[in-house]
């Protein structure tokens, strides 16, 4: 009898628990968070491309007096369509965002990494250089570069990269320290494994949960300013189409024509939530091995 | 204990004269010089010259640095290129109307983020616990303009119509004399800020309640109500004013987004204005004012983190 349970529960204790995605999708919450953040990215993604379909329009053309009720939406404080420029207004805010994002990413994980593995004088030239950068707020940061340089594309995706780099090498230089002080890290330097390959191979797959975790976070951090600058007036330039700079110029309006205002700023609302619920979840995953399986 | 907090006091200040160092570089970046800027492409090149010599922009750069920083202690701040009139002029009375909007929302929203995150983490799992977070994961998600419009046009312009949705104070005076103008603008920066403080309050009394000193305490038979606000609270603070001081410091930034939304006259308008302006001077100061908000804020909650932390009552001790 017992030689017949045992290897039932064998199996059952060395069974895997599910990756980090499995977990992450097991979620409700999670569920939720992709639904809505792939409809907005969805629309961002098609609105140019369906926009000669849909209006007729492009978004920069003029078909009408100011803020009159022609078409679905209505015309914005130029007379041009409102839905045509809401199609057309979230790729550039996405790609920029991504951009953003991407660039911090790669700059906080090459800079935490090597501050936590070098360790000594170069751990704390990087980390004090951390601390310069994080005591400027990032707007106020990126306020100080669109000054200098102007509100150009490449200065908004580098401004606010950089400015995401700082935290980012925090997360990472706290998760790497956890990892280098194992084993099989100790394993791989005796056999002289380069540098570089064991922060590469070995250090870097250990520590995707909270990177992760921090990705998704700066996401919605990126998407929030780069739309708050262009409402500012200091990012995306007229006659872009564009979600923040919608809001900028139809504001004045919101009494007789809102829409030119509700609906970027929906948009822009649903992204980030649902961007957000995403990472809220992911933490959760990374956390705890059993969240997929206790629901 | 003294020697720990001295030496984040000099780290602040090493910062702040790092930050003072890249703020001023930026200047050097600028295509052209300030003297061109007052004056514009126009200008005769004897009164560049002169204006260039009055401004010392022949010196060697080092010197300049330290002529600005020095102008910096004593309210000096320099001449704006857009207006010529001299910085401390402008900002003067914007400062003050700022503070009112930083106080005026801190003071709201520190307690009030507090409160609820200890009863959500004292009623967890439960509806009012589900809630909060829910309410508070949703609004640490949004943009402050996005949570800014809401507000407008559920109070101001298309549902009802209660609130002024711009700060309209004759030039002069005082803000505060228009109290209904803050509501909107302080209300803005707490639902901004509150979520962060309920979210961390709520995660560090749930550690702190299931440590072993309070189930000691409860074990003793200690009243809840003291387990909680005698042994658990006090335990929690400490990294919860991390967190209210990030937030804080961040509101020095996001101010600037929330005053241009509502037309407030306060210092973040006055950068939005000089950066559209391309007002270096101005936006010198402005950068340099805020990053000394931002590291006093964080010098402060580490100063408090210090004092409440047992492990580091010691001189010795790290």
């Amino acid at each position: 009898m017992t030689a017949i349970d045992s290897p039932q529960l064998v199996t059952q204790e060395t069974k895997a628990p599910p990756g980090l995605l499995r977990r992450l999708v097991a979620q409700r919450q999670a569920k939720i968070g992709i639904g809505l953040t792939a409809a907005v990215v969805l629309l961002a993604l098609l609105g140019p491309v369906l926009l000669p379909v849909i209006t007729g329009f492009t978004s920069t053309e003029f078909t009408g007096r100011p803020f009159q009720p022609d078409g679905v939406f209505g015309t914005d404080n130029l007379g041009r369509d409102v839905l045509s420029r809401f199609l057309d207004g979230g790729l550039r805010l996405l790609a920029y965002s991504a951009l953003a994002t991407l660039l911090g990413m790669v700059l906080g994980v090459l800079a935490g990494m090597t501050a936590a593995y070098a360790g000594g004088r170069v751990d704390s030239l990087i980390m004090r250089s951390n601390d310069v950068l994080l005591a400027l707020p990032s707007l106020v940061f990126a306020l100080l570069a669109i000054t200098v340089l102007g509100p150009e594309g490449w200065v908004l995706v580098a401004v606010i990269g950089i400015t995401h780099a700082p935290r980012i090498a925090r997360v990472t230089r706290s998760a790497t320290v956890d990892v280098i002080t194992e084993d099989f890290i100790r394993a791989a330097e005796m056999y002289a494994v380069p540098r570089w390959k064991i922060l590469v191979q070995d250090v870097l797959p250990n520590i995707t949960g909270p990177l992760m975790v921090e990705l998704g976070l700066r996401m919605t951090y990126s998407i929030g300013a780069v739309a708050s600058l262009s409402f500012l007036g200091l990012g995306m330039q007229p006659p872009t189409a564009d979600w923040g700079l919608m809001i900028n110029e139809n504001r004045i309006a919101l009494v007789i024509q809102p829409w030119g205002v509700i609906l970027p700023v929906l948009a822009i609302a649903v992204l980030t939530v649902g961007i957000n619920l995403i990472t809220d979840s992911l933490a959760r995953a990374a956390a705890n091995a059993n969240v997929g399986a206790s629901k | 204990m003294m020697p720990i907090i001295l030496r984040r006091l000099a780290t602040s200040v090493l910062i702040l004269l790092a930050v003072s160092v890249l703020v001023f570089v930026a200047t050097l970046l600028l295509p052209g010089d300030p003297a061109q800027a007052i004056l514009g492409q126009q200008a005769t090149p004897e009164r560049l010259a002169a204006l260039r010599e009055q401004m010392n922009l022949n010196d060697p750069v080092w010197q300049r640095y330290l002529t600005w920083l020095g102008g910096l202690f004593i309210g000096d701040f320099g001449v704006s290129a857009a207006s010529g009139g001299a910085v401390s002029a402008l900002l003067g009375e914007r400062i003050g109307a700022s503070l009112v909007l930083l106080v005026a929302a801190g003071a709201i929203s520190i307690p009030v983020g507090l409160l609820l995150g200890t009863y959500s983490a004292l009623r967890r799992g439960r509806a009012g616990d589900h809630i909060a977070t829910g309410t508070s994961l949703v609004l640490a998600a949004l943009p402050e303009f996005v949570i800014g419009i809401a507000l407008v046009t559920l109070f101001s312009t298309t549902v009802f119509t209660i609130l002024p949705s711009v700060t309209m104070a004759p030039p002069g005076e005082p803000v505060w004399n228009y109290p209904q103008q803050l509501i909107l603008p302080t209300l803005t920066l707490v639902l901004v800020v509150t979520p962060y403080i309920i979210r961390m309050m709520r995660a560090t009394m749930l550690e702190v309640l299931e440590s072993g000193y309070v189930e000691m305490a409860r074990l003793k038979g200690v009243p809840e109500r003291q387990v909680i606000l005698k042994h658990a609270l006090p335990h929690a603070l400490s990294p919860v004013a991390q967190v209210v001081a990030i937030q804080l410091a961040w509101m020095a930034g996001g101010v600037v987004v929330v005053e241009f939304l509502f037309r407030y006259p306060g210092i973040g308008q006055a950068l939005v204005d000089a950066v559209t302006n391309r007002d270096v001077q101005v936006v010198q100061v402005l950068a340099i004012l805020i990053a000394a908000v931002y590291i006093v804020v964080n010098l402060l909650a580490d100063v408090v983190g210090i004092l409440t932390n047992p492990k580091l009552r010691t001189g010795g001790a790290r």
